[in-house]
């Protein structure tokens, strides 16, 4: 009898929406929160103590650390430069994304192997990705720098990533290859999720095909171009393998970004407060960004 | 022939041009996006073949064998480095980090697909959220913690770490296959006796294996992919995986050894993006229907 009551009311517990809810999701919720929730509670605290790898102990300056990582003129370029990366890299991918998107929803031959050689630059791993532009842009064996001197175009070699300019130039154009693919595929879905309907409307209207795509594609994306967007700047102002990769940051730090940056001061030089801070001033920018993303979302209902 | 015959055929005409030039702009569109994306790995392709006293000759068609390819760097890559131990590496934490990522992330994504929570959608935004946050942010205390755990140097920092980036994204992928399976197949199974549990595994689950299959491969290409946390918890060689033993002990400032380094990069590169190619349709799927309202 008893076991047969016992038996039940467990059958009966498994079937509870709510005790099944918080047996399913607590694992997970108790991973997360104490491996990205307490990490991110100690980046803060660390920001506001002089932490490091000699002196571990938790003393807290007020803040000191954020004043001494501003007085420096590299973070200063850091800070520019991640932004600028960021905003130039995705002016870039609005653009071209939104035209290889319009390519690949059509049918053409071949679309197999393009489709396959335009995602490969997002769906290598980056720091191997990069690995090949450095080779790309060698200083002595570039094939762009061959091209070049065939065509006439110049005598001496570019230096592609030994000069300051160049080097910046360099890190944008890579940043924005790898992004494009990602950004494309985002907003492919978004033009396949546009009713035909509409397209047939404006077609019979007489619309040709740059007004068709300038009056009513690009405004009825222009939502999920967002998104695209947004993506792709949480990505490049997150990213390290680029400019560690192609060039460690240098010349002279010209193309220093913030997560080098970090990564030089808390992880090769044990600074740890101080690199917690720096990486902190991509926080405002991550929050702007992911309000923009949940009110976006919440309009379409669609990501 | 009356005038409005010809003009009807003129216009006709008109538009069979346009349709043309649409093509042609359509092909010359598509092969430059090809070009442009692929240039540099088809440099590290042709490179990696290349016979040094041919590669490095500045005046030398760098696209063009000027002497018979050889496979001596590979060979090398494979004898003389640390290649196949990164390699070891990445799929043994690959593996490790996409069986915990599927043990955590199915029951999660079920509970928000499936069991109509108060707290469900706000439990969805949450989850998109923890994915929003870069490991730029927490990777130097992330290394104090790992450090603390006395993980460092070891292939279970990352295996511990890695599922932090995973899991977010695999409940919100299977959320959308889940959302995909119809809800009455499972209260069927529930009618005919079986325990939810039950219906879950003996009827649901086979159900979303191709749900489950892209999410391996979605899990594995991140975990095989990561550099910021790879880089700062193991320096030693044995420990490295390909993403960071690859740039760091490849790449040699002093010797000319491009030959073997764009080899390790096309060897490991190109299998993971055909394999992930060919499961982007679902992967699309998967997030579009995660966003869907169940």
């Amino acid at each position: 009898m008893t076991s047969v009551a016992g038996a039940s009311r467990r059958r009966y517990l498994a079937d509870n929406p709510r005790f099944l809810a918080g047996l399913f999701m607590s694992p997970a919720v108790v991973y997360i929160l104490a491996l990205v929730g307490f990490p991110f509670v100690l980046a803060i605290i660390y920001s506001f103590t002089d932490i490091s790898t000699g002196n571990p102990d938790l003393d807290f300056v007020g803040w000191d650390t954020f004043a001494r990582v501003l007085e420096d003129p590299v973070f200063r370029q850091a800070l520019w430069n991640t932004f600028w990366f960021a905003i130039v890299a995705n002016l870039i991918v609005v653009v071209l994304a939104t035209a290889l998107a319009e390519v690949l929803t059509r049918d053409f031959k071949g679309k197999w192997l393009v489709r396959f050689l335009v995602l490969l630059p997002w769906v290598a791993p980056v720091s191997l990705a990069t690995i090949t532009w450095l080779w790309t842009l060698d200083s002595i064996f570039s094939p762009i720098d061959w091209g070049l001197r065939e065509l006439g175009l110049i005598t001496e070699n570019m230096y592609w990533l030994g000069r300051p300019e160049l080097a910046r130039l360099s890190v944008v154009v890579v940043q924005a290859w790898r992004v494009v693919p990602l950004a494309a595929v985002i907003v492919m879905a978004g033009l396949i999720a546009i009713p035909s309907e509409i397209n047939d409307a404006v077609s019979v209207d007489g619309a040709g095909t740059w007004r068709k795509m300038f009056q009513v594609t690009i405004p009825l994306l222009a939502p999920i171009i967002a998104v695209a967007v947004l993506f792709g700047v949480i990505l490049t102002i997150s990213d390290m393998s680029v400019v560690y990769v192609l060039t460690r940051g240098g010349p002279t730090n010209s193309t220093q970004v913030l997560s080098t940056w970090a990564f030089i001061k808390g992880i090769e030089g044990g600074a740890l407060g101080q690199g917690a801070a720096v990486a902190l001033f991509l926080l405002p920018v991550l929050v702007g960004i992911t309000a923009v993303v949940l009110r976006l979302a919440r309009r379409r209902e669609v990501l | 022939m009356t005038w409005a015959e010809t003009d009807v055929q003129a216009l006709h005409r008109k538009a069979d041009r346009r349709r043309r030039l649409g093509r042609f702009g359509l092909y010359t569109a598509a092969i430059t996006f090809a070009f442009v994306a692929a240039f540099p790995f088809s440099w590290a392709l042709i490179s990696m073949f290349k016979q040094s006293s041919d590669l490095y000759v500045k005046g030398n068609n760098p696209f063009w064998y000027n002497e018979p390819p050889t496979l001596e760097h590979i060979e090398l890559l494979f004898a003389e480095t640390n290649y196949l131990t990164f390699l070891r590496n990445t799929v043994i934490v690959g593996l490790a980090v996409t069986t915990i990522t599927l043990v955590l992330a199915l029951p999660v994504a079920y509970a928000l697909a499936r069991l109509r929570l108060r707290w469900g959608e706000r439990m969805g935004i949450a989850i998109f959220l923890v994915y929003l946050i870069p490991s730029t942010l927490l990777f130097i205390p992330m290394t104090r913690v790992i450090t603390n755990l006395g993980l460092q140097e070891t292939l279970w920092s990352l295996i511990v770490v890695y599922p932090t980036i995973t899991i977010p994204i695999s409940a919100w992928l299977l959320m959308g296959f889940f959302k995909g399976i119809p809800m009455d197949i499972e209260e069927q199974a529930m009618v005919d006796g079986q325990s939810r549990i039950g219906a879950i595994i003996r009827v649901v689950l086979p159900l979303m294996f191709p749900g489950i299959v892209a999410v391996i491969v979605f899990a594995f290409t991140i975990s095989a992919t990561e550099f910021i946390y790879a880089l700062s918890f193991n320096k030693s060689s044995a420990v490295k995986t390909m993403a960071t033993g690859v740039p760091t002990e490849l790449i040699r400032g002093d010797v000319f050894f491009w030959q073997s380094l764009q080899a390790a990069v096309i060897i490991f590169a190109v299998p993971i993006a055909l394999i992930f190619n060919a499961f982007l349709d679902r992967f699309i799927t998967g997030f579009t229907m995660g966003a869907v309202k169940g």
